[in-house]
């Protein structure tokens, strides 16, 4: 009990000055303390994700390539928040709007007073708040694109994509439901961005893996087909595990206030999801190659919780299982799939975040009740084309000008050395010093 | 004085070492060597593709003893091997050196190797 208060107090201390403006603090004021800290150890949490993202793309690609998908990593948060600052955050919630596009100016503003803070969203979290944790969404969903063009792509042109892609189409194409759009007031469901999120960068990654080919010596004659294997399991798996860890922010921060059955209810069903998605995965990649793969498990886990993301608030925790398991099923059969037909995703990122981002909205139909199949449908194929049409006009520029992909000889020496002069594991081969 | 450069299975390398320990030889050096032989190529599977693998991974043993103890060094690694099945268990090569210094006192030859 006294431990609460001490609690409590720091808590109000955090926000003293708003909240004891009008003398003592109310109940409302001590909500609004709880529901504005959950949305930040949300924030928090899906920034872990980037260093997911980063470990999991380096570990499952080669050693040679490593310095430039960590580097690609960290400039894509930077470019991310930057440019969400700049313009995304005020296309995706322009306010008052035709539904299809809509512009609330350059930068950010809070609304001067409580405006800005208890009222601005009846008590659960500040306009920066609202801000910071949109920010980090979008930074999530360019690093997608990332993995599926490693190790070939040239950094100038990823970095110049990047930066149109979450600038422009991320935030517009956001807008149509969390912005109050046209396809919200349709009825469209996405919780926390298996389509907003997921499939927006996965349409991007399908795109740019098709535009620049794929790697050297991956697909021989005949049809056969090479795998070029990742470096560095451990670190695969660490990703893997961090990724999970900030979702509990992705899901359970988009409930968007600290309200207890709601978010304890998304932990459930997104956890569930995931553990579903392993055993999914494993027993598909165990009948299908005969031994149990560890990356693919690892996308099995991924693959669960992009399926669950967008319902974990509509689907039972039963439910959930069947949603994770079938989306861990699906990734493995992707991931097969997309190889047979030639293209190449080093980490798995269409299969993980397209292929069951689109089993995650379509899944809100079929176990939700009060949502309807069509609407979702209707809501994949809308963001299919925007998202198609909007990635293949940049990647399409950018190849015909500055070129999407690094020379012949830049590939097999590797891009560590190629566009950086640096390498990952400097002195790891040969004991010496120098 | 005789170089013998062993190509060996790794999973036999703590027992040749031990075996080599027992013949009283105490120096040696090894490395991670890759090679081919013999053998039908391994398979690997990896993300639901198997792939052949042709070169395999070998641990390289290299000793150089006085001539009296080559025959050691070799029973040492062949009593080891494995001999039955058809698949090749690595090979020893026997070559002679000319000289051999032992580089913190300066001694040469026979006196620097044993």
């Amino acid at each position: 009990m006294i431990r609460t208060k001490i609690l409590l107090g720091i808590l109000f201390f955090m926000q003293g000055s708003t909240l004891l403006a009008n003398g003592e603090p109310t109940a409302a004021d001590a909500m609004f303390t709880v529901n504005n800290t959950w949305m930040l150890i949300s924030t928090f949490l899906v920034f872990i994700m980037h260093l997911g993202f980063a470990s999991l793309e380096a570990g499952l690609t080669q050693s040679k390539n490593t310095v430039n998908i960590l580097f690609k990593n960290v400039s894509i948060i930077a470019i991310g928040i930057l440019t969400y600052a700049i313009c995304g955050f005020n296309l995706m919630y322009p306010g008052e709007f035709n539904g299809y596009f809509g512009f609330a100016g350059f930068g950010i503003t809070s609304p001067i007073g409580s405006a800005g803070l208890i009222d601005y969203a009846d008590g659960a979290y500040t306009y920066f708040t609202d801000f910071i944790f949109q920010a980090m969404f979008a930074a999530t969903a360019a690093t997608i694109v990332s993995g599926a063009v490693a190790e070939r792509i040239k950094l100038s042109s990823f970095l110049i994509f990047s930066t149109v892609y979450v600038a422009i189409i991320y935030p517009v194409a956001g807008s149509w439901k969390w912005g109050a759009g046209w396809l919200d007031q349709l009825g469209f469901y996405d919780f926390a961005g298996s389509t907003l999120v997921h499939s927006v960068g996965g349409w991007a990654a399908l795109v740019g893996a098709i535009l620049v080919g794929s790697r050297i010596g991956k697909y021989g004659q005949n049809g056969r087909i090479k795998p070029i294997l990742g470096h560095n399991m451990p670190l695969a798996t660490i990703g893997v595990f961090l990724l999970w860890f900030g979702w509990y922010g992705f899901n359970g921060g988009s409930v968007l206030s600290a309200d207890p059955g709601g978010v304890s209810l998304v932990f459930v069903t997104t956890t569930l999801a995931a553990a579903a998605g392993i055993i999914g995965a494993m027993i598909t990649s165990w009948y299908v190659s005969k031994k149990p793969d560890l990356s693919m498990i690892l996308n099995g886990s991924l693959a669960g919780l992009v399926g669950i993301t967008a319902g974990a608030d509509v689907i039972s925790p039963m439910n959930s299982v069947l949603v994770g398991f079938i989306a861990g099923v699906i990734v493995v059969l992707s991931v097969i799939q997309l190889d047979k037909l030639k293209i190449d995703d080093p980490v798995g990122a269409i299969s993980v975040h397209l292929i069951c981002g689109i089993w995650g909205t379509l899944a809100v139909g079929v176990f939700s009740a009060e949502h309807s199949l069509s609407v979702q449908a209707l809501g994949v194929v809308a963001y299919g084309l925007f998202c198609l049409i909007g990635s293949a006009l940049i990647f399409t520029v950018l190849k015909y000008s500055i070129g999407l992909r690094v020379s012949e000889d830049e590939e097999i020496i590797g891009l560590d050395i190629g566009e950086h002069d640096m390498e990952s594991y400097a002195g790891f081969q040969i004991f010496t010093v120098e | 004085m005789k170089l013998i450069i062993a190509i060996i299975q790794p999973e036999e390398l703590p027992a040749v070492k031990e075996e080599l320990l027992k013949r009283n030889i105490y120096k040696f050096t090894i490395t991670n060597a890759r090679g081919q032989g013999k053998e039908i190529p391994v398979q690997e599977v990896y993300r639901g593709i198997s792939h052949e693998i042709t070169l395999l991974k070998k641990v390289r043993l290299e000793v150089a003893v006085n001539d009296e103890f080559v025959d050691a060094v070799v029973e040492a690694v062949t009593i080891v091997a494995k001999k039955d099945g058809d698949k090749g268990r690595g090979k020893v090569f026997i070559l002679p050196i000319d000289d051999c210094i032992r580089l913190r006192t300066g001694e040469r030859g026979s006196e620097a190797i044993g």
